[in-house]
């Protein structure tokens, strides 16, 4: 039951980048890139921690 | 080197797992070379930045789209992966048979998936043929001479995958991701400084855009909204279903394999993001071409040194030959196992002696795709395949959790779902998006997919409590709880 629960967290890259009235906007502008293109890159990223989270706490342990 | 993959780790190649799965045992570093070099193909790397060089913000809807596949494989390709393990699963529509008892749906699903597979695999091609027509320039002869070499590369592509089987492509997949990163990271820092930085880049991209016709727009604007949302995450509920991301899948040796390859693949979206960014790259470079997809390549041509442009015409080319073996093994084991199979009982042994000649001639049906079908049909159909395959998701995906729907609702569903499909793409010319009237003379642009698959599934929502109460029989279950865990 408890690795369900875990399971739950791989529910907020959905979330995040499913909804682009949340980022279909330039500013704020960060190295020169218009929110729009640094958010989502930023979300490439924290998507594969929010799995790599998920795994080490609930993953497999064994490599069979 | 596709050869001599034959010998890698062999045992007997006559036995399907072994040849078309590589004997289900490649550990985490093969996985994600072979998944990424699968996964993120040569047309891919061509066709998403030519989306963003000729439309702006829509083209990047790739990257929500390889974000949130990830987090799904983790939960539900893990299952399908344990399941096909217990059982021996070489297909996804082996499990549909197993799970069903149902022939009429294996076979539905099979034909899907070889249906979407086949023009991928013509534009896999046209991936190579890009390159080739930078090479050999516009000279009388160019265009037999780029037949030529289409042929030459494919007939080698054939001949190892005959022989070698998944191990080929893994094997040559670590080759050509290694030159994919060289050459992106190379392109993404050499380029952008040349040509003034990003600022300058994204202004002068937004001032191209707004002169195409139909105008661009680097932000995303709202009546977009839908339609980004949905083709992301319409494309990413279908991606695993191709029987190219299913034969890769198959081959990891276990469950953790595909869980850490969840958490390391994306670095293969950070790459796809920047080389979409290069799109606007080109525009700011005022490179000019009648066809988007020669958009990268000029660009490569106009500013990287002849040596260095070598490596990433040949990062390219290579990169088109492993998903297209990929694709064509993938294929030719759905035809193998679930359509010859239902009507002709063949031994282990014959069957994957069927599935490799059949795989041959999965490659020679892409490669005349390619050269006698005009290639604006090929990427319809390519649309069109992603829309088509992701009418099997209720079959599939939803079968992994639940066997409430019967099979013939699915079936039927499927059918409604296949033919909403074609008929929405026919409709609006072939375009990945339809104008959904809304009531009030109001539309919602959105994916075609998503909206035949919602189709689909009230379909089958619908008609499973009317065949269940007609009492029509259902095959039986093969697989039992203990299979997925």
């Amino acid at each position: 039951m408890k690795r369900r629960v875990w399971y739950w967290l791989l529910s907020l890259p959905f979330v995040a980048t499913l909804y682009p009235p949340f980022y279909a906007r330039r500013d704020p502008v960060i190295f020169n890139f218009p929110f729009f293109y640094w958010y989502q890159l930023l979300w490439v990223v924290l998507a594969a921690l929010v799995v790599g989270i998920v795994l080490l706490a609930a993953g497999d342990k064994n490599d069979v | 080197m596709g050869f001599v993959a034959s010998r890698w780790r062999t045992a007997n190649l006559n036995k399907l797992d072994e040849w078309a799965l590589g004997g289900r045992g490649f550990g985490t570093i093969v996985s994600w070379f072979l998944l990424g070099g699968d996964l993120y193909t040569a047309y891919t790397f061509i066709a998403v930045p030519a989306l963003v060089f000729g439309a702006g913000a829509i083209g990047f809807f790739a990257v929500p789209y390889t974000t949130i596949a990830y987090p799904f494989v983790f939960v539900v390709m893990a299952r399908f992966w344990t399941v096909a393990n217990n059982r021996n699963y070489v297909t996804i529509a082996d499990f549909v048979r197993d799970r069903f008892g149902d022939r009429s749906l294996e076979i539905a699903i099979a034909l899907t998936g070889f249906a979407a597979a086949m023009p991928y695999i013509a534009l896999q091609l046209l991936g190579m043929q890009v390159i080739f027509a930078q090479y050999l320039g516009a000279g009388p002869h160019a265009q037999a001479a780029e037949n030529i070499a289409l042929i030459l590369s494919f007939a080698i592509l054939a001949a190892y995958t005959y022989t070698s089987g998944l191990r080929a492509p893994a094997l040559i997949a670590f080759v050509k991701d290694g030159l994919l990163y060289i050459t992106i990271i190379a392109a993404i820092v050499y380029i952008p400084a040349r040509l003034g930085g990003w600022g300058h880049i994204f202004a002068a991209a937004a001032t191209a855009l707004k002169a195409h016709r139909p105008p661009g727009t680097l932000i995303l604007p709202p009546n977009l909204y839908f339609a980004y949302a949905s083709l992301a995450f319409g494309s990413a509920m279908s991606l695993f279903i191709y029987p190219h991301s299913i034969t890769s899948l198959l081959s990891a040796r276990s469950r953790l394999v595909i869980q850490r390859n969840s958490a390391l693949l994306p670095l293969y979206s950070m790459l796809l993001a920047l080389l979409a960014l290069l799109g606007y790259c080109a525009l700011a470079a005022h490179v000019a071409t009648k066809d988007a997809n020669y958009a990268i390549p000029l660009l490569f041509k106009a500013y990287f040194p002849d040596l260095f442009l070598g490596v990433a015409f040949a990062a390219i080319v290579i990169g088109a030959l492993v998903p297209a073996a990929i694709m064509a093994i993938g294929s030719a084991n759905l035809f193998a196992s679930n359509v010859f199979q239902e009507f002709h009982k063949d031994r282990p042994r014959d069957q994957t002696r069927h599935a490799k000649l059949l795989c041959l001639a999965v490659c020679g049906a892409g490669l005349l795709i390619k050269l006698f079908v005009p290639v604006e049909y090929a990427i319809y159909f390519q649309l069109l395949g992603g829309s088509l395959m992701l009418q099997a998701f209720p079959s599939t995906v939803f079968a992994l959790y639940t066997r409430w729907f019967h099979p013939r609702a699915l079936l039927a569903g499927w059918a409604v779902g296949i033919v909403a499909s074609v008929a929405m793409a026919k409709a609006v010319g072939f375009k990945a998006v339809f104008p959904l009237p809304t009531g009030g003379g109001h539309v919602l642009v959105g994916y075609i997919a998503l909206y035949a698959v919602l189709v689909n599934i009230l379909i089958a929502a619908v008609l499973t409590p009317i065949f269940k109460a007609m009492r029509w029989k259902a095959g039986a279950d093969l697989t039992t709880a203990a299979d997925y865990v």
